[in-house]
């Protein structure tokens, strides 16, 4: 049996508020006043890498030690590296083998279920699991519908043929040049057609080839479709889709307009990911996308799916949102409003490449180094250990830190240097089992954290270099708000 | 251990500039103060000195890597200049060489200057600095007011005393450099403050305040030292030697291991033992008549009373409410205003610490004058809490 063996998401913390948008805006839009609801909003120090990672952690938690992976696919159309393999930093972070086949996939706003149905095949060639992460964070202009649909997320899904969760039934795809909205290489916002046509010419007579085909092959007649995932902005839309193909009103999927957006090519794996929480064995899920054609994919769920839970999973990712109401941390965390940043903000963030090569092990995993005689755990890893009296020579072990519970020795936070989000928070971090980093914080408040707060890692941007074009990441602590807290010993 | 430095050199001389935002003098303007006033005090000429150290740490805002800024500023007569940089240490660590240089008999008379041009840089606070390629991949952009402010942290948590509490003895080891700063007319904060400026002040850094926070001045200090003998042969009296003179350097333990707690700075600690034990001061807390800290910020001279055992392990925050370490209390600390009011230009703050305690000794400290100190203690940090540059100097009347 050929399918899903695991799930998660990720949506990030911050919720902007549709209102908020709307009221500073109402001079010049005031069409857009009276919208609900938030929208998913990435923080200043996330991206397309970082919310693919968070949702393969969620995905795959502390106790996995990933090698089985043999295949890590990553689809997204606003990958921040046009050219040097975004999945590559993904499977550093993650800390898969080198020896891993991994891709970026774009183009399609459906390269989501592209990529799994992709992945699919490469599971039932025999090439060993595979792990599919779509993510997406799409800019938008000001006071355009598209800011308010939008949202930012990532979804995360592993296939093998073991302890499948979510059997494949059927997959059927139509590519054709219809194009709804396009974005030029090099540009950063997309161009619209008129919404009528597209729901009219695209949605309503593309869709619907695709979700036949896909039934025709896993011998399923519509009506016997338990859930039914179909991410679209326009009001309504997947309720008529699935009018059209004859599937039941109640197997209609909530595609989370109201509070995360549409997160693109994320978004109908995220939905999946969001449904599997929930579905039961022997149930069937149609998942579709529209985009450049249409895609379905036709699940059956297995008795595996009680053995399995994401470290979170998509509602509690959902549960954990804060409210934002300043639109202008918004639009200056996208880079759309420039705020003066003193001339401290003049500082060059240029990035030695070699010597972020000889440490990317540490760097882009977490990876310290444990002396294998007295179990002492150092980071960054060093040939001499920091044994008082008794330094060891060539004795650490790579050490993986990133999954491992920590807690806040002290801390601060200064308004003195530019940061672009203040303040600056950081402070030493220590891990349990050994361990210690001086280390930014993120995602939250002066006052959320104390010497003794239980912290976890999140991969994040460290660093942009403006002149250069270039992001560099790190580590982040932030503070542990629910879910799964790793245990000691789970992992790898 | 080795015979150390204890009575084997003098000062012959000392000289500091006016600390302050000195918009009107370059680097060279403030070495010539400070040099000057020196040479003066000395009553030699420049062809007397043997050899010169020179601290500056700040080159790209300051005045250039190397030993020629001093030696062109000074048109020093070809004489060996050698730049030393140990962080906000590096005064102290110019004085150390020079000292070494006069007691290895290699010189018999030794130059050390500090200075540091600070408010070139058009902004407030210290200048950022580089840290090399691989620090910036993963090290926070951390700036000094929240590296030190992390000690408050941690002392709270440590000892049980609420913020609350311990914001009120920081605005106390505050307010009394203010007072002692404004007897002070080369220190760059002149003025008194009071509990409730301190205490409403903005945050810099959780939980310090801009009270808490060291004045950033341009500045420069100059030491010349030789033997007792030499000194005599000049007709110096109540010559005053170096008793001691440590500097102890991290090495990872505090930033990588989980075993230091995060409330006291480790080098100290030790530094002051080593000197303790070279200058043989067997109960400092009774023989130390007045100390000059790396008050950089306000709770980093309430965990060095500590640090240096002046202060029990926790009971720094009443010591200093009680007023041990005021003007009039049993060991003052920052008579002279301390980095947080005579200002810290970095490169000259260890000898300008070292400025005030010969002044007092010899009584010519004017109005700020102690009655009858007799060892002095200089206690000079560089570097931030977990991993830092801690140089301790410990004078005294050479034949007290």
């Amino acid at each position: 049996m050929i399918g899903i063996t695991g799930y998660g998401g990720y949506v990030p913390r911050l919720r902007l508020s549709r209102e908020a948008v709307g009221q500073t805006n109402a001079w010049y839009a005031p069409h857009l006043m009276g919208r609900k609801g938030t929208r998913a909003m990435a923080s200043w120090d996330e991206d397309s890498i970082t919310m693919a990672v968070a949702a393969a952690r969620d995905c795959m938690g502390a106790g996995d030690d990933r090698s089985h992976v043999r295949t890590l696919m990553l689809a997204s159309n606003t990958l921040p590296f046009a050219e040097r393999l975004n999945a590559a930093v993904v499977a550093g972070a993650l800390s898969l083998p080198d020896d891993i086949h991994a891709m970026d996939m774009g183009g399609a706003h459906r390269v989501g279920l592209s990529a799994l149905a992709q992945a699919l095949s490469n599971v039932q060639a025999g090439q060993g699991d595979a792990l599919v992460l779509a993510s997406d964070m799409r800019q938008t202009r000001p006071a355009s519908s598209q800011e308010m649909d939008y949202g930012d997320g990532a979804a995360a899904l592993l296939l093998g043929s073991e302890n499948v969760l979510a059997e494949c039934m059927g997959s059927a795809v139509v590519s054709v040049d219809f194009i709804d909205h396009f974005r030029a290489t090099g540009q950063d916002i997309d161009y619209h057609w008129e919404e009528r046509w597209v729901k009219d010419e695209g949605i309503a007579k593309l869709m619907p080839q695709a979700i036949a085909a896909a039934l025709a092959q896993a011998q399923l007649q519509a009506s016997e479709v338990n859930h039914f995932i179909f991410p679209c902005v326009f009001p309504k839309m997947d309720a008529q889709l699935a009018r059209s193909c004859d599937i039941a009103p109640e197997a209609v999927v909530s595609n989370m307009n109201d509070t995360v957006g549409d997160t693109g090519a994320a978004h109908a794996v995220l939905m999946l990911a969001h449904t599997l929480e929930r579905a039961q064995p022997g149930q069937t899920i149609l998942v579709s996308q529209f985009g450049s054609g249409a895609q379905a994919m036709l699940f059956r769920v297995t008795s595996a799916i009680s053995a399995f839970r994401p470290a979170r999973g998509v509602s509690q990712w959902l549960a954990q949102g804060v409210v934002e109401r300043q639109y202008t941390k918004f639009l200056s965390y996208r880079g759309q409003l420039q705020v003066e940043r003193g001339m401290r903000g003049e500082q060059d963030k240029k990035t030695a490449l070699s010597t972020a090569w000889r440490h990317h092990k540490a760097t882009l995993g977490l990876v310290g180094g444990q002396c294998r005689v007295t179990g002492s755990v150092h980071f960054p890893p060093s040939r001499l250990s920091y044994d008082q009296g008794k330094p060891l020579q060539d004795t650490q072990q790579p050490y993986k830190l990133a999954d491992r519970p920590a807690k806040v020795l002290s801390w601060s936070a200064e308004y003195l240097s530019w940061h672009p989000s203040p303040p600056h928070h950081y402070g030493q971090i220590d891990f349990e089992g050994g361990g210690r980093i001086l280390m930014d914080f993120t995602d939250l408040e002066v006052g959320q954290v104390q010497t003794g707060t239980p912290m976890e890692m999140v991969f994040r941007i460290k660093d942009t270099d403006d002149r250069r074009g270039f992001t560099r990441y790190f580590w982040k602590a932030t503070p542990v708000r629910s879910g799964i807290t790793p245990k000691e010993g789970d992992a790898a | 251990m080795s015979q150390g430095i204890n009575n084997k050199v003098v000062i012959l001389g000392m000289g500091c500039s006016k600390f302050g935002e000195r918009w009107d003098a370059s680097p060279e303007d403030l070495m010539l103060e400070a040099y000057s006033e020196a040479m003066s005090d000395a009553g030699i000429a420049p062809e007397q000195l043997d050899a010169a150290w020179f601290s500056t740490h700040m080159d790209d805002v300051g005045t250039g890597r190397g030993g020629t800024p001093m030696g062109i500023a000074l048109r020093l007569p070809n004489s060996g200049v050698t730049r030393v940089e140990n962080f906000c240490a590096g005064g102290s660590e110019a004085v150390r060489a020079a000292v070494y240089a006069v007691a290895a008999g290699a010189c018999d008379i030794a130059l050390a200057l500090g200075v540091e041009k600070l408010k070139d840089t058009g902004y407030a606070g210290l200048p950022m600095a580089t840290v090399g390629t691989y620090i910036p991949q993963w090290y926070p952009n951390a700036v000094a007011p929240a590296n030190f402010a992390q000690l408050a942290s941690a002392y709270s948590h440590k000892h049980g005393i609420a913020m609350t509490e311990l914001k009120r003895a920081l605005a106390h080891v505050s307010i009394k450099s203010h007072a002692n700063g404004a007897k002070n007319p080369k220190a760059h904060l002149q003025k008194p403050i009071t509990e409730e400026q301190c205490l409403k002040a903005p945050v810099v850094a959780e939980p310090l305040g801009l009270f808490d926070c060291c004045g950033v001045s341009d500045g420069a200090a100059a030491v010349i030292v030789t033997t007792p003998e030499i000194a005599r042969s000049l007709g110096k009296k109540d010559l005053i030697a170096f008793k001691a003179l440590q500097v102890a350097v991290s090495n990872g333990w505090e930033m990588q291991s989980n075993q230091w707690d995060g409330s006291y700075v480790h080098t100290t600690r030790i530094a002051a033992q080593r000197a303790y034990q070279e200058a043989g001061l067997t109960a400092p807390h009774n023989q130390i008549s007045l100390t000059e800290v790396h008050d950089c910020f306000s709770i980093t001279e309430l965990v060095t009373m500590e640090d240096l055992g002046l202060s029990d392990e926790g009971a720094a925050v009443k010591d200093v409410l009680d007023g041990k370490y005021d003007a009039d209390g049993a060991i003052p600390c920052q008579i002279d205003g301390g980095l947080k009011c005579f200002g810290h230009p970095i490169g000259a703050s260890g000898i300008r610490m070292l400025y005030e305690i010969y002044l007092q000794l010899q009584g010519r400290a004017g109005a700020r004058q102690l009655a009858n100190p007799k060892v002095g203690l200089t206690h000079n940090l560089g570097g931030q809490p977990s991993q830092n540059v801690c140089a301790i100097s410990i004078v005294g009347l050479l034949d007290a």
